[in-house]
């Protein structure tokens, strides 16, 4: 039971024994962690969604959520937001330390922390207006006015997430015109406008083809150099071309977690291989 | 079996063809009366003039201070009615997002005096007329109609504001908006369409009320120019003519009725299709 809880950051130390590459570990032991999540517990009233989580999230890199469905994916990426907060039934205890700060205890300053992680939501929610305005509205939020600076900023994020093409043409028509996979990504570059420090982002590339997924994941990679991103997905595959750090959640519990390679190729527990086995 | 299937489909088909069409056609057949009663003594002349001297016993005029009184009473009421209704209806829902309990409870107090009879408010609204000194007037008509359908448009707000997916108002907060901003930017727009119809029927509503004014509006031959004078309104309107022993005033105020009647339809039809045009930005 105790490896489950290992931090990190030991784990990482672990590691280097085995590992020849020393290089990268060094470089990942630099990076302190930007959130720390300390004995986090979501519950409702008829049980536990979240049971002791202790997860620490290295700055600038990408960590990825896997687990079978329901097993608390979002739920975890919520709290790192507050959007727990909307729900009544869960009850939230523990600490989640981003940056050194509390969240859990933020109160005037919540919409700032909230500006800080971009959440790029399971089922894209574009906002009831145009195209344009979707990746806008959070610079207006920021106090920012300039009509030329929106403008570009709405174009580069576009760009970005390589929906520019698709929508140049008709920024001003309902962003709910837009297919799922467009509005996925038009919720992605909306989110990155607002130049938030860690991305969390809920199975980014589910309604996408293969190209656009593409050219998420290649954007995640360079998004990760000033970015941290968490990133839940059910995609393997995906997890071993992107991630930096691979968590195992199973009912609402950390079960392992590690360097993909170790924990995609060499699980240890039971549960973790047959998850893998079932998924290959 | 799948006999059994199809037979029970048709049965289904049966009665939900014979439902709709019976409510549309006591609605048609509804119109059918009141304008064959009223269309004899429907003119220009009625609409657009005021009634003269010796009018409820066949004199000439029309229904004119009626028709702007109505207007004036049920416009006032439904501005007065949305400057307390909407803010009620955000607060309700997002101020107190976590606390359903509070939710619920003013919910069904709001539910509850949406079935108060419209005549115990014109009684109320008499008593705090007669206590505040007022006399029937536009000013007391208007804020006893505010009263009758300020719960009505809360609750058709909160219908409205209620069917907001949640992580709509969580793709909003993730971008770093306050509360505020979520509610005047996000939900405001969402809710556009449902809000303009509610606004629209509650008007309806109003307009077409006679209980609530009674007592509170009085009756005038004038439009009224200042807020204590007593105003005019059709169901009133109505009501006086069709309480005359003259048949020719009698026919008039089935030609009154056509009047509110077609005011009615209009507004149903204006927020069918302002609803339509206001939800082309809306997530469904
Ligand atoms: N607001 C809520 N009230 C009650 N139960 C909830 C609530 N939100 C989530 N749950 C429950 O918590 C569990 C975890 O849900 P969550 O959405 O976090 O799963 P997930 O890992 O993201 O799954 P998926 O891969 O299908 O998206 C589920 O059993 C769900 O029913
Ligand atoms: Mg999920």
């Amino acid at each position: 039971m105790n490896s489950m809880t290992l931090s990190y950051q030991s784990q990482l130390t672990a590691r280097r024994a085995v590992s020849q590459n020393e290089i990268k570990v060094s470089e990942l032991k630099e990076a302190a962690p930007i959130v720390e999540i300390k004995g986090l517990n979501v519950r409702t009233k008829d049980g536990e969604i979240l049971k002791n989580i202790n997860l620490e999230i290295p700055k600038n890199k990408i960590v990825v959520l896997l687990g079978p469905s329901g097993c608390g994916k979002t739920t975890l990426l919520k709290s790192l937001n507050r959007l727990t907060d909307l729900h009544k039934e869960l009850k939230v205890s523990g600490q989640i330390l981003i940056d050194g700060q509390d969240i859990t205890k933020a109160g005037q300053n919540l919409a700032n922390m909230r500006q800080k992680m971009g959440l790029l939501s399971q089922r894209p929610f574009p906002l009831p207006a145009s195209i344009y305005k979707n990746v806008a509205y959070g610079l207006k939020l920021k106090g920012i006015r300039s009509k030329k600076l929106i403008s570009h900023s709405v174009e580069t994020n576009l760009k970005r997430v390589g929906l520019w093409n698709e929508v140049q043409d008709r920024l001003k028509s309902p962003a709910n015109s837009l297919s799922i996979g467009q509005q996925q990504r038009l919720c992605l570059a909306r989110g990155l406008a607002v130049k938030p420090t860690i991305i969390l982002a809920d199975e980014p590339t589910s309604a996408l083809d293969p190209i656009s997924t593409k050219i998420i994941e290649n954007l995640f990679k360079d998004l990760k150099k000033h970015y941290t991103i968490i990133l839940v997905t059910h995609v393997l595959r995906q997890a071993l071309r992107l991630a930096d750090h691979v968590v195992f959640m199973y009912y609402g519990e950390i079960i392992e977690q590690g360097h993909p390679d170790d924990i995609l190729k060499n699980p240890k527990t039971k549960i973790l291989k047959k998850y893998l086995i079932d998924g290959n | 079996m799948n006999r059994l299937k199809i037979i029970e489909e048709w049965i289904f088909k049966i009665i939900s063809f014979i439902a709709a069409y019976s409510v549309v056609l006591i609605l048609l057949y509804l119109l059918l009366v009141v304008f064959k009663k009223g269309i004899g003594a429907l003119s220009w002349e009625i609409i657009l003039s005021m009634p003269e001297g010796g009018y409820y016993f066949g004199g000439d005029g029309g229904i004119l201070n009626a028709i702007v009184g109505s207007f004036y009473l049920s416009v006032g009421a439904t501005f007065l009615a949305v400057i307390i209704g909407l803010p009620a209806a955000l607060f309700i829902n997002v101020q107190l997002i976590r606390l359903k309990r509070t939710q619920n409870t003013i919910r069904f107090f709001l539910d509850a005096l949406w079935g108060i009879p419209s005549i115990v408010y014109g009684a109320f609204g008499f008593a705090v007329m007669l206590l505040l000194g007022l006399n029937a007037s536009l000013l007391a008509g208007i804020i006893t109609v505010a009263l009758l359908i300020t719960p009505i448009l809360v609750r058709a707000f909160d219908e409205v504001l209620k069917t907001i997916p949640v992580e709509l108002q969580e793709a909003s907060f993730s971008l770093g908006s306050t509360k505020t901003e979520t509610a005047l930017k996000v939900l405001l727009k969402q809710g556009l369409a449902g809000f303009i119809t509610a606004l629209l029927l509650a008007f309806g509503r109003g307009i077409g009320d006679a209980a609530s004014v009674l007592f509170t509006a009085g009756f005038t031959d004038n439009i009224p120019v200042t807020f204590d004078e007593p105003v005019a309104t059709l169901p009133l309107s109505i009501f006086f003519q069709l309480s005359s022993p003259i048949e020719e005033v009698r026919q008039r105020a089935y030609a009154a009725a056509v009047v509110l009647t077609i005011i009615i339809l209009i507004i149903s039809v204006s927020a069918r299709i302002l609803s339509k045009r206001y939800s082309k930005n809306s997530i469904k």
